[in-house]
């Protein structure tokens, strides 16, 4: 009896023990030093990203890079709150860093940082090929979307009637302009939440907005009211929120020809079979219109790199060296392939020349 | 009197057909219920087994491969610099080339190269390393085929037609002359339970998953349950009945309910921003799907504790074993059974959580298999959410691939659960 009361006894302080060793010692081992690199940031470049992280991994002695998802802003907040292994290299944007944030990384200890702009990516406004193909302007997509609008009779003639805002009123495309199906507008696409929402607001809404030239006139003595007034969405349910699931908008475009879907330029390419992408100011997204730019809803994609952290971390150059490789970022290469938009030969000439060189950010003109 | 009965009876007699036919639908409604449950989880796995049993296998193309020294850029054969510098794109263009000899133009060369994955350059590689004898050699070798191409030809026999996809009409001319003359077919994937994450569809692997929900429900199980059954044995068998053990009652039931993201929010703030534990480890995850367990545990450890008869308890206690013994002896191996059977349930509970994974940064590319509590892991109901997001077309059928292996962890575990509490409970 009592040798089996000991056995059991030491049996339970054995795993007790064992459990709170294993995680203890690893826990301090892994805090002092850390042997891959950590990347953070927009799921826009994700896609991106992760595919340069493998190659390198592949190509090179070093382990392959963990990257995470965690949005353009969520990145910026882990990249700028220090320095040390706790703290990730490399954050990814689906814009450019704001002031604010750089200011917050200089008050974090993160001084020195290097950016990388990467190259493009395309949103597209796409409907199921069993629908006819859509042909917007962005004045169009302006006024079938945002929450309030000009009241339609100053639309007419814009210099002798009230120039008030009423809410959104149009409840089909034909409505706001002639020459478009009389279809009910159903929009599906992302919520708030995602960086693509923030992208589509600034570059069709506003893009949009500021062709009325009385609401452009706002934007010099009220900003903030300028940016409610172009950004915001309407919530009266033809702007439907589908989460942040991309596939998921091309699943329901197909089951709903009625509707548009937003969405990023590789889900159009990859889903060429179900879904045709809407022209825009006449154009038709493809790779070469957004290449050159004459598509005009594109973004930039950047990463930033810590400064402090080469040599600290093993392989942040290869991994930089890897991404502004010609084969990478090249005009034919991987990250194109996978429905990156390049940059120009010069511009990528002149911007691997900055960044071979580590040349840190400046903060000036964010 | 007599005719009074009489009627009671007569009474009974009539209502009798109705109450049958109550009982009848009642019993009804029950099979109804029953089968309503069953028909969803039949649609439920008709459709992820009809989209993912593809992953199961892969396209391969032969290709004939010359290991050309020149092309390779290799003099030495046994400079290991030069060797891993080699150019092993250059020979698989080069045995693409000799394959398909009408391709004329860039953009025709470029198709013709993307016929293959990626992967085929690094396996040249391996190959030339562990046999250099290769060098200057041909060989016949199967290769992977790019993600598009092998969703085309395998859906090449689909009632509504093949899935074209990116796939250009230059390249279904090249795969049908393959197929006409053998050289490209179907092979089961078993790179799929080896590898771990990729970007290629064709490279992607759930391996690396597997690894990770292991290490991290090691680490889950390891701190759980002998807390879980420390705490569990003293409020049954020790504590005494007051308002402070009814107020931790009250709360450990209250902790079962809490959403799970929760328990994320709380690993963030207590074990990475205080502890300074690292992001995306087994560690942490192991430590916030404990925390989250813990009460399942106690609960189902408690009610197995509370089923042993106390008959039993009395007569350790009759014949002078103290209270410690008792438990030790005698409670605790009969409880075992019950407390397993919770702990099972709590694990597989866990292993399906991503929730609270999100928070912790498990939610991350991770290529590599991890080799230790340290390394960076993903854990699979993650990896699933990670391929439901990808752009690739080829990711839906692995989406419900890793569906299927998520599943039939879920169903073993619950399995030896129930067939671990048939087997050694004991009823009283």
């Amino acid at each position: 009896m009592k040798k089996r009361s000991s056995t059991v006894a030491q049996f339970k302080a054995a795993a007790l023990g064992c459990g709170f060793a294993i995680s203890l010692a690893s826990i301090q081992a892994v805090a002092a030093s850390r042997d891959y690199i950590s990347i953070v940031g927009s799921s826009t470049v994700y896609p991106f990203a992760t595919v340069v992280a493998e190659r390198f991994g592949k190509t090179t002695p070093h382990p392959t890079p963990k990257v995470e998802a965690t949005g353009s802003g969520g990145g910026m907040k882990l990249f700028c709150s220090g320095v040390g292994t706790g703290h990730p290299d490399i954050t990814n944007a689906s814009r450019r860093m704001k002031s604010s944030e750089f200011k917050k990384c200089q008050n974090g200890g993160v001084k020195d940082i290097v950016e990388v702009l990467i190259g493009f990516d395309g949103i597209v406004l796409a409907n199921s090929l069993k629908a006819p193909q859509m042909s917007l302007s962005r004045k169009d997509i302006f006024l079938a979307l945002a929450k309030h609008v000009p009241a339609p009779k100053s639309m007419q003639d814009e210099f002798t009637s009230a120039k008030t805002l009423v809410a959104n009123p149009y409840k089909t495309w034909k409505e706001i302009n002639p020459a478009l199906p009389d279809m009910k507008i159903e929009v599906l696409g992302p919520p708030p939440t995602s960086g693509t929402r923030d992208a589509f607001a600034e570059l069709a809404l506003e893009g949009g907005c500021k062709k009325i030239s009385w609401i452009k006139a706002i934007k010099k003595r009220d900003k903030r009211g300028y940016k409610e007034i172009c950004h915001t969405i309407r919530e009266d349910g033809h702007y439907i929120e589908a989460g942040e699931n991309d596939n998921l908008i091309v699943q329901k475009l197909n089951a709903n020809p009625n509707a548009l879907g937003v969405f990023g330029f590789s889900f159009l390419d990859q889903n060429a079979d179900k879904v045709q992408g809407s022209l825009i100011e006449g154009q038709v997204p493809t790779f070469d219109t957004i290449a050159d730019k004459s598509y005009p809803i594109s973004r930039p994609l950047y990463f930033y790199v810590k400064k402090a952290h080469m040599g600290v971390v093993p392989g942040i150059e290869g991994y930089l060296a890897e991404f502004i490789s010609e084969k990478a970022w090249g005009g034919e290469g991987y990250l194109a392939e996978k429905g990156m938009i390049p940059l120009s030969a010069d511009v990528r000439k002149a911007n691997g020349d900055d960044i071979k060189a580590l040349k840190s950010m400046s903060g000036e003109g964010l | 009197m007599s005719s009074s009965s009489k009627d009671t009876t007569q009474q009974i007699r009539k209502s009798l057909a109705k109450r049958y036919r109550a009982e009848k639908r009642f019993r009804l409604y029950g099979v109804l219920a029953i089968l309503f449950g069953l028909l969803c989880v039949a649609t439920l796995f008709v459709d992820i087994i009809g989209k993912g049993h593809g992953a199961f296998r892969q396209t391969y193309i032969e290709l004939t491969v010359n290991y050309d020294a020149d092309i390779l850029g290799v003099s030495d054969i046994n400079d290991k610099q030069q060797l891993a510098l080699g150019n092993y794109a250059g020979l698989v263009k080069k045995s693409l080339r000799s394959k398909f000899t009408d391709v004329s133009g860039r953009r025709e060369k470029r198709e013709l190269y993307t016929l293959v994955s990626n992967s085929a350059e690094y396996e040249l590689a391996d190959r030339i390393k562990t046999s250099p004898s290769l060098l200057g050699q041909s060989e016949k070798l199967w290769v992977l085929a790019d993600d598009d191409i092998d969703t085309y030809f395998k859906s090449l026999n689909r009632s509504d037609g093949p899935f074209i996809g990116r796939t250009s009409e230059k390249q279904q001319q090249w795969i049908q002359s393959l197929i006409d003359e053998g050289g490209i077919k179907l092979r089961f994937n078993s790179n799929f339970f080896k590898t771990g994450d990729s970007r290629e569809p064709e490279q992607a692997g759930i391996g690396g998953a597997i690894v990770g929900s292991l290490f991290t429900l090691f680490i889950t199980l390891v701190i759980s349950f002998p807390i879980g059954v420390a705490a569990a044995v003293y409020l049954e068998e020790f504590a005494p009945k007051n308002r402070w053990t009814d107020f931790i009652e009250v709360n450990i039931n209250n902790l079962a309910a809490v959403p799970s993201i929760i328990f994320g929010l709380l690993g963030l703030a207590i074990f990475i921003n205080f502890f300074h534990v690292p992001r995306s480890v087994p560690i942490i995850g192991g430590l916030v799907l404990a925390v989250m367990t813990l009460p399942t545990i106690i609960i189902s450890s408690r009610a197995a504790i509370k089923s042993v008869p106390p008959s039993i308890r009395e007569a350790g206690i009759g014949i002078g074993a103290s209270p410690v013994q008792v438990v030790l002896h005698h409670v605790l191996p009969l409880a075992l059974p019950g407390m397993l059977t919770g702990t099972i349930i709590g694990m597989a509970q866990a292993l399906g959580e991503t929730a609270p994974l999100l928070m912790i940064g498990m939610v991350a590319f991770i290529v590599d298999v991890p080799g230790g509590f340290t390394d960076p892991a993903t854990v699979l109901p993650v990896q699933i959410f990670l391929w439901a997001d990808s752009p690739e077309r080829a990711f839906v059928e692995k989406t419900s691939a890793a569906i299927m292996v998520l599943l039939a962890f879920l169903i073993t575990m619950n399995t030896l659960a129930v067939v671990l509490r048939k087997r050694l409970e004991r009823r009283w």
